[in-house]
């Protein structure tokens, strides 16, 4: 059974022809080409696939594009702004929050969720709010610092942080203590 | 990448629609709500549902209320962070917003609905498994299957009841609305279970959907929920122990009642432990013997999963 | 500062007079060169890659754990609307191995199948869905052959075989090596202590399953893009398999979703991708289920040890006798590797003058075992370092100072002839010793808290190459271009270690410019000289050495041109600031861009290569091959435990990791190899394990194979020691492998500081605890893990002399200026 269906994806109104058993995680994948949400088990036992639905981090691989119709859905092509990475994205750039990167894009959508609603969590609460995410190249330790970090950065215009990378890139990162 | 097989799916808008059409459609249709447990299962091919009817649009079952006299109205709809982070339910129900809030991990919880977890099929890792993997045990009684290979002997299914929520419903004495196409009746939570892991829905017809779950006032009882499982997410639990009590002034355990999750097909309520709990302090010797009044309760042919 | 944008600082260390002192790029903490591509989630990994007409192919799982295969119907699955081609074992019988010793894998399983979940069949279809339904229209008939589930069974059961190869029976592999008189060396001893040990297996579990896509041209050209760890070798076992010359096939490795070892063998599906691409004329990708992923395994070989140790009084070790016994699964994968790396290193930490292996590998009826972090030294070191706590306690030795004193010598041999260059040992004991407060701690503590140490070494890749050959391990090529901008290029794959960047930093500091001025490009058979791979934590010596040697070269020639202008000669410029400059007077220089233009108008184009081949071993015995390597890393850790007596429930608050990495090129990606494998050592220590039940994966999916969350995860204080190697690049060692080893042991070590009782068997699950708890209560041995090893024949030993032990500066090698 195909059905036409309308997504709001990162702002943009989608309308896909698809069988209705196709899952998000498909659908977005496959049939919008934004590759970025990745997949470690499609049965909701990793969290590599989150995205937001209306603010809130889901699994894609668990859910029906006919159910989320007309709700806000972001996936880590959606993070930046007006070509300005998020805050987030920089800070797990910078500390080495991301080695293969695979369980990132998931991450980094249940990061920001709770940043959205917690300005300033406490290390404990981004372990909670991260909790359904698996990782297994970084020990979690840099992520945890990453998130802190983004949280007290405020967002940069593009000029300010386009040499934040460049920065980092070239000269090194910035290294807070964890406090 | 694990898919769905594939289905039709049906987005009722009234509780009616709902259940006209599992009854129209038989018994190849089955409700969705969250998803998480019925997906999972639909991709290990353990489900194979060929209508699914989404509760979704249905505004009749969202909601949290306080009814009458201070007690609550959930709607089956309402996902389980909203049960767990509500704040008059945290004061008046903490071992159920706690429950609630240790099911799986956050995203899941974020879908997963509080009728839904009622409703979680029952768990064998014989039995949640793929298709190829059943395939190559020659498949269980649940599904496809003859023997339960956890008990190769036994007449019986022995996947357990594995829902975080339901443990703690049966002991504050909740209620379900059941609304099916012959009407609407309200029972006893403990009344949905049947008594082995493959009808493990028996007090409830395949055709009827819970509309309402009825909590009685607090009235002076206290509750907890403690899991055991192996890691702070994802998993479900090894045990489930809730515990809802009332106490004298003094501290004397006036009434109690002790429910026990994942150890049967349904949640196990254990009377006679939580007799000994009744006129005294929760003092450590106490608890002690409780406990020890429990682990006697527990099922005959269930030792530890092999 | 100069207004270029250039930071001309320069980082100050305290490295020997021999290398670079003063570098502007090794020793910073820089965001990985690729880290913003990852958090855009525009990074490619094999699944995300798309073709036009792409097909998808799944494969069929055996049923059965060990079977003839009497029939395989394919007809129904092919009548299919939507399938494209079918293919059978028949169709791929060629068969291949990562190792030259053990060819013994097929594609898919030709006439026997030797594990449930080997693929039978392979279906390509239009879509992913058509594929998995014919997989149910094939049907395929066994004549079931018993099974054989463990090492013990493997070792009574010579009839049924798994492999018809081998040492005999299902045993795969024997080997027995001697160095110096073992028993006098106990006779000699005033203690000797005799221990049993097991370690599980486990999974890497790579958050990424594993994938490939394979595109054949019209013009017979087979492009493959792959998450694997191997390029090379993939390039060459598909050349075997596929009967294609290898300068018809591209192997390109994408970036792989975490590897850990896991993504380190040629693989059914990326055969049958290619094989599926070629019948079909379409595009094909594979990409395997989380389940498939348990049964692709090569992961943790479960081992089940015995060790004795003499000592004197005066703490010295006199002699050890090791034997390890592996349970492989059914192919050989890296197996004789691996039976040889559970003796090969227990040598490189402590001085055992005089010391005996014997190990053998059986083959059993599950995944084959093979290359996971660590690849065969986490279960020996496991063994090692808990029986070494266990004489400490009954000679009443502090485990810290003892292990001080015992730590081998800095450019020494050891007695299996392995060649130690520099040893951080001490110094990493003494670090994380101080910053755990051990000494405050141990056996000080409450019951139910406790510390524990342990220490391990591990090689930075290994001296020789897989399949024999004279030929470098790896090489790097830099082209320079008119405008300034750098490219190398490699054969490394970087798994998120942090290689290519590795690669940048290294070329930049040669060349004087930024790690962002440095295209790097890798992991592509038609574009890249060879690397064997990102294993053995080999690549960033051994292409850190190839890359400086190569931007040497091009430096040279960019040196000589600017010379005539700077009127000096090459000799006395420097590159440094996105300059090249007299060195007595480095006001005087030009432009970087300037210079390459200069250069390539006298040179013409300006590329040049480098290549590096790890030192001669010193070993000449058969088996010397194994265990050598240009220089080893050493930690120490501490792990603090809580254990809950009543339950067995065991909580760790923090670990402690001291590591000598020779040089730390970029401290940040060193810290993230210890703690990730800090995590992976705890996972492995307390729940992960690969098991089996009625001859099936008990437990094939992320769910029920328990990997541990953020909520399980401990504080992680890590600690970096530099020795500056002589062989390292810049001084650098490995960092990726290492720290895992000793921290099951250490956590062991912890249990029994908190609640006295020893738990000799990974995983330390709780009722293993509260088994050892109750034994305890009833005064009998306070402890859990295995009883006996079943009795073996072992071969006669190879008969080899031990060499002093001592420093021996001749070991140092002649100094060159990088």
């Amino acid at each position: 059974m195909k059905q036409l269906v309308a997504l709001r994806v990162n702002g943009e109104l989608h309308e896909v022809y698809v069988p209705v058993h196709k899952t998000l995680l498909e659908v977005l994948r496959e049939d919008l080409g934004l590759t970025g949400t990745k997949h470690g088990c499609e049965l909701g036992e990793c969290g590599t696939c989150t995205v937001l639905v209306d603010g809130e981090p889901i699994l894609s691989c668990l859910t029906l594009p006919v159910e989320v119709q007309g709700r806000d859905i972001i996936t880590v092509e959606g993070l930046a702004t007006q070509g300005v990475p998020h805050p987030l994205q920089v800070a797990f750039a910078e500390l080495n929050a991301a080695q293969c990167g695979y369980c990132t894009p998931g991450m980094l959508m249940s990061a920001k969720a709770l940043l959205d609603r917690n300005p300033d969590p406490a290390p404990d609460e981004v372990r909670e709010a991260l909790a359904g995410n698996l990782c297994r190249c970084t020990g979690y330790v840099k992520i945890v610092d990453a998130v802190r970090l983004a949280a007290r950065r405020q967002q940069g215009d593009l000029g300010a942080v386009v040499e934040e990378i460049e920065r980092a890139l070239n000269e090194g990162v910035v290294r807070e203590p964890g406090s | 990448m694990l898919r769905l097989p594939p289905f039709e799916y049906y987005a009722a808008q009234t509780v009616e629609e709902a259940v006209t059409a599992l009854r129209d459609y038989g018994p190849e249709a089955m409700v969705v709500a969250g998803g998480t447990d019925l997906f999972p299962k639909m991709k290990r091919r353990q489900m194979e549902p060929k209508l699914l009817v989404g509760l979704r649009g249905i505004r009749d079952l969202y909601g949290i209320r306080p009814v009458e006299s201070g007690s609550y109205r959930l709607g089956p709809m309402a996902t389980l962070t909203q049960v767990s982070l509500h704040p008059e339910l945290r004061a008046a129900y903490p071992g159920l917003t706690y429950a609630a809030g240790v099911v799986s991990s956050p995203q899941l919880r974020n879908a997963g609905t509080i009728g839904g977890n009622l409703c979680v099929d029952t768990r064998c890792t014989y039995y949640d498994q793929t298709y190829h993997w059943r395939k190559a045990i020659n498949f269980c009684m649940k599904k496809d299957g003859e023997i339960c290979w956890v008990a190769p002997g036994s007449p019986r299914c022995w996947a357990v009841s594995s829902s975080d929520t339901a443990p703690v419903f049966v002991a504050l004495g909740a209620r379900v609305r059941l609304v099916g196409p012959k009407g609407e009746r309200v029972i006893p939570v403990g009344d949905l279970y049947g008594r082995d892991g493959i009808r493990f829905l028996a007090g409830k017809r395949p055709d009827e959907i819970i509309t309402d779950i009825l909590l009685p006032p607090p009235d002076g009882w206290e509750s907890v929920y403690v899991k055991l499982r192996r890691r702070g997410s994802f998993d479900f639990p090894i045990l489930g122990v809730a515990v809802a009590l009332r106490r004298h002034e003094d501290g004397t355990v006036t009434e109690a009642r002790i429910v026990l999750g994942a150890v049967e097909s349904y949640p196990l309520e254990v009377p006679e432990a939580a007799a000994t709990l009744v006129g005294n302090r929760l003092e450590p010797d106490v608890i002690e013997a409780t406990a020890k009044a429990c682990f006697k309760s527990r099922p005959a042919p269930w030792t530890t999963p092999t | 500062m100069p207004t270029n944008g250039y930071d001309d600082r320069k980082n100050r260390s305290n490295l020997g007079s021999h290398l670079k002192q003063e570098t502007s790029v090794v020793g910073r903490p820089l965001m990985k060169v690729d880290a913003m591509s990852k958090v855009t989630g525009q990074a490619i990994y094999a699944d995300d890659i798309h073709l036009p007409r792409m097909a998808y192919a799944r494969l069929l799982p055996s049923t059965q754990p060990h079977a003839r295969i009497v029939r395989v119907e394919t007809s129904k699955a092919e009548a299919l609307p939507g399938v494209l081609a079918v293919i059978t074992g028949r169709d791929l019988p060629i068969k291949y191995g990562i190792l030259p010793v053990s060819q013994d894998e097929t594609a898919l399983a030709v006439d026997k199948v030797r594990f449930v979940g080997e693929p039978v069949a392979a279906v390509a279809a239009v879509d992913e869905e058509t594929a998995e339904r014919a997989l149910e229209l094939i049907e395929v008939e066994y004549d079931p052959l018993k099974p054989i589930m463990s090492i013990e069974e493997a070792l009574e059961d010579t009839e049924v075989r798994i492999q018809e190869y081998g040492h005999g029976g299902n045993i795969h592999k024997m080997v027995s090596l001697q160095f110096g008189d073992v028993e006098a060396g106990f006779a000699e001893a005033d203690y000797v202590r005799e221990d049993l040990f097991f370690y599980q297996g486990n999974n890497h579990l790579a958050m990424e399953e594993h994938s490939a896509v394979a595109h054949y041209s019209p013009d017979g050209k087979l492009t493959l893009w792959s998450a694997t760890q191997t390029p090379h070798y993939v390039h060459r076992a598909l050349a075997k398999v596929l009967e294609l010359p290898p300068s018809r096939i591209r192997v390109i490795a994408c970036h792989p979703g975490g590897g850990f070892g896991g993504k380190s063998d040629p693989f059914h599906h990326e055969i049958c991708a290619a094989k599926l691409a070629m019948l079909t004329g379409r595009p094909v990708k594979i990409t395997l289920t989380r389940e498939e992923v348990f049964y692709a395994h090569r992961g943790r070989h479960p081992v089940l040890m015995w060790v004795k140790t003499g000592v004197k009084k005066t703490g010295e070790i006199t002699a050890m006798h090791f034997r390890s016994m592996l349970d492989g699964g059914a192919y050989g994968s890296y197996g004789v590797a691996t039976t040889y790396y559970t003796g090969a290193l227990q040598t490189v930490t402590y001085k055992i003058p005089r010391y005996k292996f014997e190990g053998l590998r059986v083959f059993t009826n599950k995944p084959p075992c093979g290359p996971k972090r660590g690849h065969g030294t986490p279960q020996p070191r496991f063994a090692l370092e808990v029986h070494l706590d266990k004489i400490c306690e009954e000679m009443g030795w502090d485990p810290a100072e003892w292990r001080q004193q015992q730590a081998c010598e800095p450019f020494s041999l050891t007695a299996n002839h392995l060649r130690i260059t520099t040893i951080g040992l001490k110094e990493c004991i003494e670090k994380v010793v101080a910053a755990s407060g051990f000494r405050e701690k141990f056996r000080k503590l409450p019951y139910g808290r406790g510390v524990g140490l342990a220490c391990s070494a591990y090689l930075s890749g290994a001296n020789l190459p897989i399949y024999w050959n004279d030929m470098p391990h790896s090489g790097a090529m830099v082209k320079v271009d008119r405008g300034g901008g750098v490219t190398v290029y490699c054969g490394s794959t970087d798994i998120g270690q942090g290689s290519n960047s590795v690669l940048a930093y290294v070329v930049a500091e040669v060349l004087g410019v930024r790690p962002q001025d440095v295209a790097v490009v890798t992991a592509d058979t038609d574009l890249t000289p060879v690397d064997l791979g990102s294993y053995s934590s080999r690549v960033t010596v051994m292409t850190g050495n190839a890359a400086i040697e190569a931007a040497q070269n091009v430096r040279e020639l960019l040196f000589q041109a600017a010379a005539d202008e700077l009127g000096t000669t090459s000799d006395q410029l420097d590159a440094a600031g996105g300059r090249i400059f007299r060195r007595d007077d480095p006001g005087v220089g030009l432009p970087f861009a300037k210079v390459a233009q200069l250069a390539e108008a006298r040179f013409g184009t300006l590329a040049a290569v480098g290549s590096f081949t790890p030192p001669k071993t010193p070993g000449r015995y058969k088996g010397a091959g194994v265990g050598p390597s240009p220089s080893y890393s050493y930690t120490a850790c501490v792990v603090e435990v809580d254990v809950d007596p009543e339950t067995g429930w065991v909580r760790v608050p923090t670990v402690w990791i001291a590591h000598d990495i020779g040089r730390a090129l970029n401290p940040i990606l060193v810290e993230g190899q210890a703690e990730g494998s800090v995590y992976m050592g705890l996972g492995e220590a307390l729940m992960e394990e690969q098991v089996f039940r009625r001859n099936l994966h008990k437990i094939p999916s992320m769910l029920d194979y328990k990997s541990p969350t953020f909520l399980e995860t401990p504080d992680i204080e890590t600690i970096l020691v530099e020795t500056n190697d002589p062989h390292g690049p810049f001084g650098a060692k490995e960092a990726g492998q290492g720290p895992l080893l000793p921290v099951p042991p250490a956590l062991c070590n912890a249990i029994y500081d908190a609640v006295g009782v020893r738990i000799d068997e990974l995983p330390v699950t709780p009722d293993k605890i509260l088994k050892a708890l109750e034994r305890k209560a009833k005064g009998q041995d306070p402890r859990v893990g295995p009883t006996r090893m079943p009795h073996v024949e072992w071969v006669e030993p190879i008969y080899v002399e031990p060499p002093d032990l001592r420093h021996d500066p001749s070991l140092m090698p002649a100094t060159k200026p990088t």
